[in-house]
């Protein structure tokens, strides 16, 4: 039985400093392949700034781990672009492109690269083509579910192309949205120019529910996700059966270190843990949520 | 600059050239484009039809083709593509790789538009579907501040579209999941979001109404109360135990003012949305905006929103309100 590896993704949130640092340094000592550092949401966070994630990404790789920089979901600005450059040029570490000038920047400095999930790969063929730019490894989209993985493993293979690495997110908060509106900031009635990192006091995003008090999505920053904290463990052995080669969980403000245990354990077995999350309906070919109860 | 209007039909597509639309874009009758809705857009016949009365006037037809195929489903998009190029479309809109690669080996003479869809903001991003695909031109995300899209005009590597008036997207296109994680609807796979047979209305004794997509509750709306067309991003949510428009109100985009720095930045196009509005939209939208470029175009120097414009916009909006959107600092 081939062993998945476990990853780290991108922290979503905004931690002060000091958490971020500690959270890390923990993460070190934790049974992880891959971490995953960097901000993918919003370029004002800067608690750690470009030079502190590649000082701590050289500080992880010492511990053993791969560690993958990754970039902004959303560049608009020049100075965006400007970090990015600098990711990019480090030379160390791979880069998680989580956007096309990301992918163009690996691509003209011949860096390798994962794809992130904001990158829109549906198809073998888009798939090719990135693997030609040189994409190492990709984490499919949200809304891609087993078929869907199936069927373009199976055109891979029809066109005598190796899949690169498979990367899936199997813990955590899913990405569903972005915008160049920061909802946060509307939510706290502050501009987003004067937004005082408000976001900071919601470690786990700011909850949105609908108006008969069901718990719906989080709003982080620019970003929204889904309320629900999606667990594919009971899909394991489905997920093993299909290749995928890393599960990616999500880092939550609590219980990590119990989550990347969870997940350690039930990669060694054989048999599918109980869920300890939401179900992700994505997974399964159904809306992302969970089906609300029929009232 | 060019005014490149929508068509969700043969009426509408001869109501925007009618009006004085230097290009309309259309999709086919199914998934391969993002209005793939009940009772829109076109079959063959009507877009030969649709093709050769633009051709007839001297105006172009583009085919949208953005949304993201499956391995499974490529070969429909490429019959797609196929067909653009048989019919003598003036180019292609595509967002995805496969789809702009298709068309880029098998019908090189066939121009290649970047799709908002397709999500590209930077320099970098446009020059890799440049390099990757030739495209001749790009339509940017409404996503960037004008001063973004003035710097972008000087390092972009092909003429860019930008939107100027119709319904606001308020997340970045090609990249939301919001319909899909309510409905399994997804704007990239099924072309649709927030597609109406998920949407249910009640009507309660007191004269109130609740809309629900797919079950979940988007807003509650008092007796009389306007009320909109429920996607998630223009709902009323509880955070931190206030009810408002969490996201965005049910407002459109118009950029009427900013005319004249669009102009001077070398924007390309103006892309008015709305192929799931009707001929009178589209012929009344369009005439304001020819208008409006005409005047432009005779006298630049003394170009002001006339107040008549705006109020003929206005009536077409979500919720009669517009906003400048991203392109004003303060929309962020």
């Amino acid at each position: 039985m081939n062993t998945m590896k476990l990853s780290l993704g991108p922290l979503q949130y905004f931690w002060p400093r000091e958490h971020t640092l500690a959270f890390y340094r923990e993460a070190a000592d934790w049974p992880l392949d891959i971490i995953y550092l960097g901000e993918t949401v919003c370029s004002k966070r800067r608690e750690l700034g470009t030079r502190d994630w590649i000082a701590l990404a050289a500080e992880l790789a010492r511990s053993g781990k791969q560690v993958v920089l990754s970039s902004l979901a959303l560049i608009e600005a020049e100075s965006e672009l400007g970090v990015l450059q600098r990711l990019v040029d480090h030379g160390d570490c791979w880069i998680e492109a989580n956007d096309l000038s990301a992918v163009q920047l690996c691509r003209e400095r011949g860096v390798p690269f994962v794809a992130g999930p904001t990158l829109n790969v549906y198809n073998h063929h888009a798939l090719a083509m990135l693997m030609d730019d040189g994409l190492r490894r990709w984490v499919p989209g949200v809304e891609q579910g087993h078929v869907l993985l199936r069927e373009l493993r199976e055109a891979m293979r029809a066109e005598q192309r190796e899949m690169p690495e498979l990367e899936v997110i199997a813990f955590g908060r899913l990405p569903l949205a972005f915008s160049a509106r920061c909802f946060t900031a509307r939510a706290l009635d502050v501009a987003k120019d004067q937004c005082g990192f408000r976001c900071i006091d919601y470690p786990d995003g700011m909850p949105l529910a609908t108006r008969e008090g069901r718990p719906f999505l989080r709003i982080n920053g620019i970003q929204i996700q889904g309320e629900e904290i999606t667990d594919l463990g009971p899909e394991l052995p489905q997920l093993r059966e299909l290749g995928v080669d890393v599960l990616r969980l999500y880092p939550q403000a609590e219980g990590m270190a119990e989550m990347v245990a969870h997940y350690h354990l039930a990669r060694r077995s054989p048999v599918a843990p109980p869920r300890v999350g939401a179900r992700n309906g994505y997974w399964h070919g159904e809306p992302g949520m969970r089906a609300p109860e029929t009232t | 600059m060019q005014l490149v209007c929508p068509a969700g039909n043969l009426p509408a597509l001869q109501a925007a050239i009618d009006a004085g639309a230097d290009a309309v874009y259309a999709g086919f009758r199914d998934q391969t484009n993002a209005r793939a809705f009940p009772g829109l857009n076109f079959s063959d016949d009507e877009l030969r039809d649709g093709i050769a009365y633009a051709h007839q006037r001297g105006r172009q037809v583009y085919l949208a083709l953005n949304t993201y195929p499956d391995s499974a489903r490529l070969p429909q998009w490429y019959a797609a593509v196929d067909k653009a190029a048989e019919f003598g479309c003036d180019a292609i809109i595509a967002a995805e790789m496969a789809v702009l690669d298709y068309a880029t080996r098998t019908h090189p003479a066939l121009k290649r538009h970047l799709s908002v869809q397709g999500s590209a903001t930077t320099a970098p991003a446009l020059r890799y579907a440049h390099e990757r695909f030739g495209i001749s031109r790009a339509v940017l995300p409404r996503v960037l501040s004008i001063q973004q899209v003035e710097r972008l005009c000087e390092g972009s590597p092909v003429p860019l579209e930008v939107f100027a008036f119709g319904s606001l997207c308020i997340m970045v296109e090609g990249r939301c999941q919001l319909s899909s994680y309510v409905t399994g609807a997804s704007p990239n796979r099924h072309g649709v979001c927030s597609p109406a047979s998920f949407v249910r209305w009640e009507e309660h004794d007191d004269g109130r109404r609740s809309v629900r997509l797919n079950q979940v509750l988007m807003d509650r709306f008092e007796p009389r109360e306007p009320a909109g067309y429920p996607t998630v991003c223009k709902g009323r949510f509880e955070v931190g135990g206030e009810i408002f428009h969490a996201l965005e109100e049910p407002t459109s985009l118009n950029t009427l003012e900013l005319l004249p720095r669009l102009a001077q930045a070398g924007v390309a196009a103006l892309k008015i949305e709305g192929r799931q509005r009707g001929a009178a939209y589209v012929g009344s939208v369009t005439r304001t905006w020819r208008d409006a470029l005409d005047r432009y175009r005779a006298s630049p120097q003394d170009w002001a929103a006339q107040p008549r414009w705006q109020s003929a916009l206005s009536k077409h909006a979500e919720g009669h309100q517009t906003t400048l959107g991203p392109y004003h600092r303060s929309w962020h």
